[in-house]
């Protein structure tokens, strides 16, 4: 085990590595700077005098280097959208809104999306059935955004109960979460039915209800803990895109997030910051993709790590 | 199956003509019996004919702008009202129905131009041209598709051509893997190992063996790859970093609406449908098809 991990943390850095150069190579192939006289109206002495001091006139590789000798001391740099703060200081203030509103709606989502999946498998072919399946067809097909629209104008335009859009209060949540849940919810009720309808067809349930079991007792303690496993693959890649903050989302009920300076900091060569938004993003998906491999072994002694697996 | 085992074997019909049964013509007779499948046929026909014949359906051209007749509520001259501009949403909502299908068209082509030699690459040679294949794969999976598609955009500029191309550059993820994925394991069927003893050449078992059974998780993958690059393409314009305004782009639209939503319904209401119904008749068409070509769910 602790060797597998080793080698994941290690493979996890050197993806980042390859990333991290790649992004940068990416970024400064971008035509225009950030101190361009569409964006900041300078003399050319003064725009000199920026590009020296954010080490810009520099060579590439010369700049990569700086930046990730900076990095790896925790100075990711001044973001130029707002210089007045740092990158790490943009981030602490503004990650914490997207990921709460993508912490409530996991919280909303999955437990809402299993207990729905686990009456549709129970009660097969019944209403609640029919009215799981279809939810989870409309929240897997429609678009988060478009979703976000239909209850603006249902809820804040049609009949006027909550606003539409702002930040701070607890109503504020409503609508964000609802749209952005509605996805995961769908893939949580749909898998789990499939899980638990699969589960149910198993050697180890006809010998339960055999010594005679209750069919709840089968139910909970046999059929619902196998059946959760798949459910870990499909919901893990999720998570990270909820917690760094979904950019439509904030753009339509004006969230103060992270999500709108994925946009500005390409828009406005935001060099910095696109390094750092995207390596965030990057961390946090090979971690989470890491820890479901993890918590596989925990909840299913079948599966083995350290075995090749291809 | 249950019957009594006692009861004599049934005796097959003498000289019965076996009808000739194919991959497809199964497929296509599963496909038939699947409602949710044929509504999704119906939706992308129905999208399929608009962007065909769009130049004789839509009552005005998409870019005829009339400031008098602007943000006109739906009417019997307007079906579906006017924009901020004067412009005719009805006809801007057909003429966008070619412009998604050209979205999820061109993205497909270009991620399994991309996607189809990389896979059969890392599948067929294996050893360190996979390893390299596949580390490249884990690469462009720890950066979101969207954010790498807003850098190639800001890089190469928007408009309708650069978007297909950015969303095409990091939509071959899937394309690659599935068939990776489906080659190793076909690599070791026994039917395989049959060819290579009689002699086949490595080259002819790829192409005639190999290939051909790889292709219906292939056909899958585009159907289901479709509606996530009109989905992209949508957002993309949504935040005004996709297609350019006179071209009719729903998500354009949807984005353009944003302002003037709280009073003028309607500019929000007909391209969020547009979206939603071709994104739900691609998504039917693709699980339909998904079915039936899978032999393993045979009822």
């Amino acid at each position: 085990m602790a060797r597998y991990l080793a080698g994941r943390l290690a493979g996890i850095v050197i993806v980042l590595l390859i990333v991290s150069v790649v992004i940068f190579l990416l970024m400064h192939a971008i035509p225009g700077g950030p101190f361009d006289e569409d964006k900041v109206p300078l003399s050319p002495a003064a725009k000199a005098n920026y590009l020296a001091k954010y080490g810009l006139d520099k060579p590439l590789p010369e700049q990569y280097l700086r930046y990730m000798g900076n990095a790896l001391r925790g100075d990711f740099g001044i973001p130029f959208q707002s210089p007045t703060e740092t990158v790490s200081g943009l981030i602490a203030r503004t990650w914490p809104v997207s990921a709460s509103l993508g912490f409530v709606t996991l919280l909303v989502a999955l437990p809402l999306g299993f207990l729905l999946g686990v009456l549709a498998a129970v009660r097969q072919n019944s209403w609640v059935d029919y009215l799981t399946s279809s939810t989870a067809t409309l929240g897997l097909t429609v678009p988060n955004f478009v979703v976000a629209i239909w209850l603006v104008l249902l809820f804040a335009v049609q009949f006027r109960v909550l606003p539409t859009g702002g930040w701070g209060e607890w109503y504020h949540y409503i609508m964000p979460v609802t749209a952005l849940a509605l996805a995961p919810l769908a893939l949580t009720a749909r898998y789990t039915r499939i899980s638990i309808l699969e589960v149910s067809r198993a050697d180890f349930i006809r010998t339960a209800r055999a010594k005679g079991l209750s069919s709840p007792q089968i139910l909970w303690r046999h059929t619902l803990r196998n059946a959760m496993i798949p459910l870990l693959t499909v919901l893990g890649p999720q998570i990270p895109s909820l917690i760094t903050g979904t950019i439509f989302i904030e753009s339509i009920f004006r969230v103060p997030g992270l999500g709108k300076f994925f946009v500005t900091s390409i828009l406005r060569r935001d060099y910095p910051m696109i390094m750092a938004l995207l390596l965030l993003v990057a961390v946090v998906w090979s971690l989470v993709y890491l820890i479901t491999d993890i918590l596989y072994v925990l909840v299913d002694p079948r599966v083995r790590l350290d075995k090749k697996n291809s | 199956m249950s019957s009594s085992a006692l009861s004599p074997l049934p005796i097959p019909a003498p000289a019965a003509q076996p009808r000739q049964r194919t991959l497809l013509g199964d497929a296509a007779r599963r496909f038939a019996r699947n409602r949710m499948a044929l509504i999704g046929l119906f939706l992308v026909g129905l999208l399929l004919f608009i962007a065909l014949f769009v130049d004789f359906l839509a009552p005005y051209p998409y870019d005829a702008a009339d400031p008098v007749q602007a943000l006109q509520f739906p009417s019997a001259q307007h079906w579906m009202g006017t924009d901020e501009v004067g412009r005719d949403v009805y006809s801007r909502i057909l003429y966008g129905a070619r412009i998604s299908l050209a979205v999820g068209l061109g993205v497909t082509a270009i991620a399994l131009l991309i996607g189809v030699p990389l896979g059969l690459a890392a599948g067929l040679l294996g050893g360190p041209v996979d390893f390299v294949i596949m580390r490249l794969v884990e690469v462009f999976t720890a950066v979101p598709a969207l954010l790498l598609a807003l850098l190639l955009i800001s890089v190469f500029g928007g408009g309708l051509g650069n978007v297909i191309l950015a969303l095409g550059v990091v939509a071959w993820l899937d394309a690659c893997r599935l068939l990776r994925a489906q080659l190793l394991s076909l690599r070791e069927r026994d039917f395989v190992l049959a060819a290579r003893t009689v002699g086949v050449s490595n080259l002819r078992i790829a192409l005639r063996h190999l290939l051909p059974n790889a292709l219906a998780p292939l056909i899958v993958a585009i159907s289901i790859g479709i509606p996530v690059a009109i989905f992209a393409e949508a957002g993309l314009s949504f935040l005004g970093l996709g297609v350019n305004d006179p071209i009719p782009s729903w998500g354009k639209m949807v984005g353009n609406a944003m302002s003037y939503m709280r009073v003028y319904w309607y500019l929000g209401v007909y391209p969020t449908l547009a979206i939603a119904l071709t994104m739900l008749g691609f998504t039917f068409l693709g699980d339909g098809l998904r079915d039936a070509f899978d032999t393993s769910a045979e009822q």
